[in-house]
């Protein structure tokens, strides 16, 4: 290479670079105003499995062939089961919602993130969130089946249907997808419908955030009333205040949640994993728009790359033609010939 | 493009016994396609609700394209730092590089649930610029049509079509420049596919934003490593009918030698900034396998000396180079990969053999073309490349 050229490319690096520092952060996306949501207690499920029954009810889902019939207790997601218990057990168990020699459970389901993994490395954009509700879900029609998603999912909810040639994704489509449509109709989630403690109910995400804050913030052993269904049904029943793990999950997990969960005990012992408050998907698109933003940068450094390919190409068509030359000349002025080729006879010829 | 005169088919007879032992493996592979197709990936795969991506995703596509980089290594070389002299590997690294690119997407479609959605991929409205995913598959895509016409003027020549050849020969420059960018987006983008993986990938190889340079850096080194394999198997292979291009290859490990030192250096850099010098002492498999990585590909540029003047010694550092840069790609996308939730993978021996036999048609179709079609240089070419090198020393 020589200097000029060197001069040529290291000025389109400096575009690059320049152009590069201009892309800002993508901040997270902040929760739309009428987001709804839904908010489990931990504390206050009693491991029943109604939801998980009602959910499969609800969304015409099979008992899992794979597993044990109808209880999902303790099993995973899986393209039969939108919605699982799983229970927490620690040494003999005895406590409930204690780390130590206790016992726990937790509600597992899409938890309808505020700025989803899902939706952000969907290569189709056939995963989609409603930009009112908020709510999460994915078209098959689009779908192309590439589980990009399974891999970006913190909380591994969407599943594909692998023992179907034409399986589809599946995932909790929060009781809205087509054909089910309960809360576009007034009607609340299969599993919020059915649950007897309240443990989760449905509601607009700020107000069921501020409920959870009033739940940590009042003093364990107080009694409050727990309401079920929504805030509103006026179906309360009287409890003791529980000792709460100080956490509102959801609030900044990854950017935000739908679903918030309170516990009694820490939430990774749970299986919901420690998120910074940018979400994944959020940082790799920083990256991305980084590179790609408006194309330019890959188009300065195809500009520079075309003029040193032309050049060089051209110029080695012309020493190969040399080449030929000398072979015909016996190798004679093959050192001339070489001299005025570094000299650079920059024309084409055929 | 005149400087590919003294290149022609080697000829001789076809069905020789390495041709028969890889089609059988083609053929499996071919079977094993079918029955994905019919009853689906549970019946020939391992994969589950935490592993969604397998050896498919882990060898075929990031491992496969990774030693189909040969052609993209050479076009910087010859064509944008002006090294001349590696012309003649271009021709046999490009065949080797359509073919893992063709046969890497062939497989990332095999994988794809819903395959007949694909082309979603293409369609404004649909495709999500903010996935990699998608900028993957879309810079793949056009690379792969960019490897064709590369590859174009060998067939072209072979079936004396002078007039196509000359059209082509005239904006080929254009389409030489964009093969050697579109590489480097798409084999940056392998590493970026895993920063939304986050915490799932196991520390030492979850680098966020350095995992697109790591990827790169790991695609260069796999393109020079893959020309020197080759072009030392097929040496070997073919005896006395290609000339020896051993001075060629050991210049092309200075290249290496620069690649390796920036990607140990830089990926120690990120352990170091980010405070991870305790997983790297744990002394558990993953501290190994972090550690075997960089052995595998450090010791070939310690030795570097030795190597030049040693043939086997050359070829042993380029495989070992080869496994250390694949074995990096493979541990990030599968063995660090953790989902959690007790969920685990380990490949069916109907993954394996889909993708050894995706291997096994590259090889076939490679041996078949090298004979049928002018790629490989001939053994006049030897004296040339000789002179080449006594006129630069001299
Ligand atoms: S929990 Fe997973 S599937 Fe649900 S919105 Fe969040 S990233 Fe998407
Ligand atoms: S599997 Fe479907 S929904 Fe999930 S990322 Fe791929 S195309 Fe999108
Ligand atoms: S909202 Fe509907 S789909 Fe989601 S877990 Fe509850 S019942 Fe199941």
């Amino acid at each position: 290479m020589k200097r000029r050229d060197f001069i040529k490319l290291a000025g389109s690096s400096a575009v690059i670079a320049t152009s590069g520092t201009a892309v800002e952060a993508r901040q997270s996306h902040p929760a739309s105003p009428d987001a709804i949501g839904m908010l489990y207690d931990s504390t206050l499920c009693v491991g029943c499995q109604a939801c998980v029954v009602k959910c499969k009810e609800v969304n015409h889902m099979a008992p899992n062939p794979e597993g044990e019939a109808q209880w999902e207790m303790n099993s995973q997601l899986s393209p039969y089961a939108l919605n699982v218990i799983r229970r927490y057990d620690s040494g003999d168990g005895s406590v409930k919602d204690r780390e130590q020699d206790g016992f726990a459970y937790i509600k597992r389901q899409c938890m309808h993130c505020v700025d989803p993994n899902c939706v952000s490395v969907c290569p189709v954009s056939a995963m989609t969130k409603d930009p009112v509700t908020g709510i999460v879900s994915n078209d098959p029609d689009i779908c192309t089946g590439c589980r990009y998603c399974m891999v970006a999912c913190p909380y591994n909810v969407p599943k594909y249907e692998y023992h179907d040639p034409f399986g589809q994704i599946q995932k909790c489509e929060l009781c809205n997808q087509p054909g089910v449509e309960r809360i576009s109709n007034g009607l609340l989630p299969g599993c919020v419908e059915v649950c007897p403690t309240g443990a989760i109910i449905f509601g607009k995400r700020d107000e069921l955030l501020a409920e959870a804050k009033r739940r940590l913030a009042m003093n364990a052993g107080d009694t409050y009333n727990y309401p079920r269904e929504t805030l509103t049904a006026g179906r309360e029943h009287e409890k003791a205040i529980p000792e709460y793990f100080p956490k509102v999950y959801g609030e900044h997990e990854g950017g935000g949640t739908q679903v918030l969960v309170l516990a009694g005990l820490p939430h990774e012992k749970l299986g919901l994993p420690d998120l910074p408050d940018q979400s994944y998907g959020a940082r790799s698109e920083t990256i991305q728009h980084t590179l790609y933003q408006g194309m330019i940068l890959p188009f300065a450094a195809l500009m520079g790359l075309t003029y040193l390919t032309r050049k060089n190409m051209f110029q080695a068509d012309d020493a190969a033609e040399d080449d030929k030359d000398n072979r015909q000349n016996s190798h004679q002025n093959k050192h001339q010939n070489k001299h005025q080729n570094d000299k650079g006879n920059g024309g084409h010829h055929e | 493009m005149s400087d590919h005169a003294n290149i022609r088919p080697l000829g001789g007879r076809l069905l020789t016994k390495p041709v028969i032992f890889f089609s059988f493996f083609a053929l499996l592979c071919v079977i094993v396609i079918f029955k994905r197709l019919i009853l689906g990936l549970e019946d020939v795969t391992n994969l589950n609700g935490g592993y969604p991506w397998g050896i498919w995703i882990g060898f075929d596509l990031l491992v496969g394209t990774g030693f189909a980089c040969g052609g993209w290594a050479l076009a910087w070389l010859v064509y944008v730092f002006n090294k001349g002299e590696y012309h003649p590997l271009v021709r046999p690294a490009l065949l080797a590089s359509l073919f893992g690119y063709a046969l890497g997407g062939l497989s990332i479609m095999m994988d794809m649930g819903r395959w007949w959605n694909l082309p979603y991929f293409y369609i404004p409205g649909y495709f999500n610029a903010n996935s990699v995913l998608f900028e993957t598959a879309a810079c793949m895509t056009v690379y792969i049509l960019v490897l064709v016409m590369e590859f174009a003027p060998a067939m072209l020549e072979r079936f004396g079509l002078k007039i196509p050849l000359r059209v082509l020969n005239k904006f080929l420059f254009a389409v030489i420049a964009l093969g050697a960018l579109l590489p480097t987006m798409h084999q940056s983008s392998m590493g970026s596919l895993f920063v939304s993986a986050g915490h799932k990938i196991h520390p030492l190889w979850q680098s966020w934003e350095f995992l697109p340079v790591f990827s790169l850096l790991g695609a260069l080194i796999m393109g020079c490593s893959i020309v020197i394999f080759e072009g030392a198997l097929v040496t070997a292979g073919l005896k006395q009918r290609v000339p020896d291009e051993r001075p060629l290859m050991n210049r092309l490990t200075a290249f290496i030698q620069v690649l390796v030192g920036m990607f140990i250096i830089l990926r120690l850099h990120a352990v170091n900034i980010s405070h991870k010098w305790a997983y790297v002492f744990e002394g558990d498999i993953y501290s190994w396998l972090f550690i075997a990585e960089l052995a595998l590909i450090a010791w070939p540029v310690i030795f570097i000396k030795r190597i030049r003047k040693n043939g086997p010694l050359l070829f042993m550092a380029a495989v070992s180079l080869l496994v250390g840069a694949a074995m990096y790609r493979i541990d990030l996308s599968i063995v660090a990969y953790h989902p959690g939730d007790g969920y685990q993978y380990f490949p069916s021996i109907e993954e394996v053999l889909l993708s050894f036999g995706l291997v096994a048609i590259e090889i076939v179709a490679y041996i078949l073309l090298i004979k049928l079609l002018p790629i490989l240089p001939g053994a006049a070419t030897t004296n040339r490349i000789n002179e080449f090198n006594r006129a630069e020393q001299g």
